[in-house]
């Protein structure tokens, strides 16, 4: 019986071994055909082809998936070195600019001095929105302008822990007060549209240079060709830098890492000239033009300073004091 | 000194994911990161392959040079770490890495981000070797233990390497020599600049 069973195996082996044998030999004859290199996915051609690599996997976080991107290092490129120069040509630029005109043709003065009297130029509402605008405009600049250059220029002068801490406050105030720049910048574009509209006077007002020159007084409505240039930049740099910092604030909302690193791109870019743009207009706004503050301070400005720089806009204003006769000039009111 | 790289032999991996799962184990990943994770190309077509990715720990790294606060440093073996005390979030690493490597816990406002973690080539942090403090934030130091990452040791097939870079590369052409034909070494030309002549 055991014999048998011996036997029984030795058959049973051999049966399997021969149908290996059989099974086996084509199977071998299919490997030495098939070139494992021939069909294989290529590095070099994928990144020919696009500029990340992109597969399948199987943890949920779909983003995983992408294997390379080298677009990486011209982000890098652009950030170290590119925007550098942009921001530092813009800014110290506008700033060398400014000395050399300011040292040049000094505080633009009320030529015909003070009348004592003033004129209601901005409300409080939009003397409001101006310095919500302004004063998250600044806290943006600076903190913005900590992460472009904060590693080369603060961080030798503090220990790194400060530097962190204070960045990370930095970027915590830049994500926040985002929203009531971005507010403010919907609220400025809404209030002032009507007055920034071009129109032909501010042709004749920037052929006669708007004035900078000389002590020439182009005519102007409330916003002359400067204000309303100034104007449509805020609208439009605050929208885009608005636009492209949401993008960063909620990564991968619609967006990828590339389109992540071109909002960044456009984002510094817009914000270095916008704020070279800001250095001109708080110029113009404080020691460049006697009683040019004052708008924006008390809301009046002084009656002979609105004559030199907006007559037109002044002769509006009468005009319209005397049609509403109800109110005995109700926008002119006496000085100190 | 070695100079630490990684090196997946595309022609190896068996998409198994014990990579992935093991590095998620050693350091105790945070829930949503995942340090290392397999990436299948042409998935279903001949000549599919996948590979095993983290960060590559770059020569120049990138990461390194757009940090803002520098919280990123290059260890005498090549291994590009990056300190959670000086990290702030900002996501400009994630921007540059190539390999998308950096990945943040959604802890920040607006569900965006905390510190930055990422793989460590089994080699910590600033803090101490071995420290709990250490172990908390960047998981096991197994470097200064004298072992390699854990998620090359676990590997089945032993597609992926991790070690000397000149060593791995030499097994690997080894490799290639011995079956005659090999994918290349994935990853390597952007992140060393040089790709493993074979």
């Amino acid at each position: 019986m055991q014999a048998l069973a011996a036997l029984l195996r030795v058959a049973l082996a051999a049966l399997f071994l021969v149908a290996i044998a059989v099974a086996g030999s084509p199977a071998a004859a299919q490997t030495q055909s098939v070139n494992p290199t021939k069909n294989a996915v290529s590095e070099q051609q994928l990144l020919q082809q696009s500029k990340t690599v992109r597969g399948l996997g199987s943890i949920p976080d779909a983003k995983s998936y992408t294997l390379e991107q080298p677009a990486g290092r011209d982000w890098r490129r652009f950030h170290e070195v590119t925007l550098r120069w942009i921001g530092g040509i813009a800014i110290l630029g506008m700033l060398a600019v400014l000395v050399i005109f300011y040292l040049s043709r000094g505080m633009v003065r009320i030529e015909a001095g003070r009348s004592g009297y003033t004129i209601v130029r901005f409300s409080w509402f939009e003397r409001f929105v101006h310095w919500m605008t302004a004063v998250c405009f600044v806290i943006l600049a600076l903190s913005g302008l900590n992460i472009t250059f904060g590693r080369s220029l603060l961080l030798p002068l503090m220990k790194p822990e400060s530097f962190t801490t204070f960045s990370e406050w930095a970027k915590y105030a830049h994500n926040y007060l985002s929203f009531p720049f971005t507010l403010g910048v919907v609220l400025i574009f809404f209030l002032w549209i009507a007055g920034n509209i071009p129109t032909r006077v501010d042709v004749a007002w920037l052929k006669r240079g708007g004035g900078m020159i000389g002590h020439d007084h182009p005519p102007a409505y409330r916003f002359n060709a400067g204000q309303k240039l100034i104007y449509w930049i805020v609208v439009l740099g605050g929208g885009a830098a608005a636009v492209s910092g949401y993008a960063l604030i909620f990564p991968f909302y619609g967006t990828t890492i590339e389109t992540m690193q071109q909002a960044e791109m456009v984002h510094s870019i817009v914000a270095m000239l916008f704020i070279a743009v800001m250095l001109a207009h708080i110029y113009i706004g404080t020691i460049g033009m006697e009683g040019a503050f004052e708008a924006m301070g008390s809301g009046t400005v002084d009656l002979n300073w609105a004559k030199e720089h907006h007559s037109l806009w002044l002769e509006e204003e009468r005009v319209r004091a005397q049609m509403d006769s109800s109110k005995p000039q109700p926008t002119i009111v006496t000085g100190q | 000194m070695a100079r630490m790289k990684f090196l997946c032999d595309a022609d190896r991996c068996i998409e198994c994911n014990a990579c992935v799962t093991a590095c998620k184990n050693e350091h105790e990943v945070p829930w949503g990161i995942n340090r290392r994770r397999v990436v299948t190309l042409d998935d279903g077509q001949p000549g599919e392959r996948s590979v095993s990715m983290a960060c590559m720990h770059c020569t120049d790294a990138p990461c390194q040079a757009v940090c803002p606060v520098n919280a990123f440093y290059t260890t005498a073996d090549g291994v590009v770490l990056h300190s959670k005390d000086i990290c702030i979030g900002c996501g400009y690493c994630f921007y540059a890495c190539p390999f998308g490597a950096p990945q943040y816990p959604r802890v920040g406002n607006f569900g965006s981000r905390g510190k930055m973690d990422k793989c460590t080539f089994c080699a910590g942090g600033p803090e101490p070797d071995g420290s709990p403090a250490e172990y908390e934030k960047y998981g096991a130091n197994r470097l200064a233990e004298g072992k390699l990452p854990l998620c090359a040791e676990m590997c089945a097939t032993k597609s992926l390497l991790a070690g000397d870079g000149e060593v791995i590369e030499e097994i690997y052409k080894e490799r290639v020599a011995k079956r005659g034909y090999g994918s290349g070494a994935w990853g390597w030309k952007t992140a060393y600049r040089g790709t493993v002549s074979s």
